[in-house]
């Protein structure tokens, strides 16, 4: 591929559209996680902040913003302010590659999902970077836990889209989605329920939410890995976690779900509704379930899903070559 | 990486916090108005219960009174991120630095709400010869408002939530008691 001008200017213009896109869609899931946990939980949610408390989300990033950047005793001060920046600017990179729709992709890569896997690893850094550097004891068990939990989850993942890529024979996230038909049971995920039912747990052990928030469990690690950031440090720590659910979510979307493809009009709409059902899955679990133990959270990986994984990974490959 | 030693607290003696909140660098009025109204449209308590008060402070976030309504639901179980630090219940001797020491870890627009009678003045315990309550959290950090009652009901709280929230953007948002027309 030869970086000419125009690629340049593309390239320039997406990654602008995604800042927007993460920013818009950071201050939008703020208020819808709060507002469903208020429904959930029986009680009303944010209300009176603006018309049914819609501004809330952006009263908090305000105020964040003015907030007094505090910086303790003894910290590694390159590491310390590192950290938040780690954390967000490399989501940026991995939206490039996802089709929003047919004509609508950043960079369209013929190795879109090697890209995302490989830099998804950022996110693990900035959390491990973050625990270490503000020396604090909380912080640095939950920096431990973080990267153990992601480094466990990665492999379920990577086996789940292993089988689609298996399947499909190629590694670009437009091929993929061309491979499935406009109508749902033309979609993968009724080729490989077991797939995408191994990516979405691992999905949510991966972005660190609850019921597998374990690097920052409140009743036991006081806030975990962001213990000592204050004002607009811990704002880019949730920033880039939105950033990071929306993106697992758009590559379930485009791997199970039929991407940008649905029934009577292909197009962007089709990408983002089902992005966000499952951004609203998540956010519907995280309010049911209670948290559960490390040890638990480790067995369910290395016990179940590894095994369980590999099982289909084989099974999708005997079918693959027996079936041409 | 551990707290440094403290010096020994002798019986009966009490240390107050030594920092202080500093006037903000530029003071440009429509800014700071700004500001001041986002501040009080998102305030976010710490996770710090002392007594039986805290169990009024847990049902003024659940469903029947919902501080969420406000925007305040978003209890932070690290001081660092939050902004307002309710002193629910009898503040023990023993206790004491540790609340001195969560007071000065906020950063820097924090308030401070005393809640019951116990912790705005030692309450039933406040006695002849009584020797492990400190009689009202004032005494270690500055307090600015005082939210009576033994428990106080959760509708108190949530006005005490109101009156931080004229503190500090220096009006009242919501209508009071006598103003509402049933």
């Amino acid at each position: 591929m030869d970086l000419s001008l125009v690629t340049f200017a593309q390239i320039l213009v997406a990654v602008l559209a995604i800042i927007g896109l993460m920013v818009a869609n950071a201050v939008v899931m703020v208020y819808v996680e709060r507002k469903a946990a208020g429904f959930i939980q029986r009680r009303p949610g944010p209300y009176e902040v603006g018309p049914w408390g819609t501004i809330q989300a952006i009263c908090d990033s305000m105020k964040l913003l003015a907030k007094q950047i505090f910086v303790p005793a003894n910290v590694d001060w390159v590491l310390f302010f590192l950290a938040p920046v780690l954390a967000f600017f490399p989501v940026l990179l991995l939206f490039l590659p996802i089709p929003f729709g047919p004509y609508l992709t950043g960079l369209a890569v013929p190795d879109g999902i090697v890209l995302i896997l490989a830099f998804a690893g950022f996110g693990v850094l900035s959390n491990l970077f973050a625990g270490w550097a503000s020396n604090n004891k909380y912080g640095l068990l939950g920096a431990a836990r973080a990267v153990s939990q992601s480094v466990a989850y990665e492999i379920p993942l990577i086996l789940a889209l292993l089988a689609i890529i298996f399947q499909t024979g190629s590694l670009s996230l437009t091929e993929i989605v061309e491979a499935q038909g406009s109508y749902p049971w033309q979609w993968n995920i009724l080729v490989q329920p077991l797939a995408f039912f191994i990516y979405l747990v691992s999905l949510v052990g991966e972005t660190n939410r609850a019921p597998f928030d374990l690097p920052e469990a409140e009743s036991e690690l006081t806030a975990g890995f962001h213990t000592e950031y204050s004002g607009m440090g811990f704002a880019l720590f949730f920033l880039s976690e939105y950033a990071n659910m929306l993106l697992v979510s758009f590559v379930c979307a485009t791997f199970f779900l039929g991407g940008y493809k649905g029934p009577f009009l292909d197009g962007i709409w089709w990408t983002f509704i089902k992005a966000y059902l499952i951004m609203f899955f998540i956010v519907w679990i995280r309010w049911t379930f209670p948290r559960v133990r490390f040890d638990q959270l480790l067995n369910i990986n290395w016990k179940w899903l590894l095994p369980l994984g590999l099982i289909n990974l084989w099974i999708t490959a005997i079918i693959v070559k027996l079936l041409p | 990486m551990a707290a440094p030693d403290r010096t020994l607290i002798k019986p009966g003696e009490v240390q107050p916090c030594q920092s202080k909140v500093l006037p903000p660098l530029i003071n440009l009025k429509p800014v700071n108005f700004f500001f001041d109204v986002n501040r009080a449209m998102s305030i976010w308590p710490v996770t710090f219960g002392l007594a039986c008060c805290a169990i009024e402070m847990m049902s003024v976030s659940m469903a029947r009174f919902d501080i969420a309504r406000f925007g305040a639901e978003v209890f932070r179980p690290s001081v660092r991120q939050a902004d307002l630090m309710m002193v629910t219940g009898t503040v023990s001797k023993k206790m004491g630095p540790s609340v001195t020491r969560l007071y000065e870890q906020m950063p820097a627009p924090k308030y401070v709400m005393a809640v019951g009678n116990c912790a705005i003045s030692g309450g039933p315990f406040k006695f002849e010869d009584q020797y492990g309550i400190v009689e009202g959290v004032d005494q270690l950090v500055p307090v600015d408002v005082y939210v009576p009652g033994c428990p106080p009901r959760p509708e108190a709280i949530l006005e005490g939530v109101f009156a931080i929230q004229e503190i500090i953007a220096g009006f009242r948002f919501w209508p009071r008691a006598e103003e509402i027309k049933s």
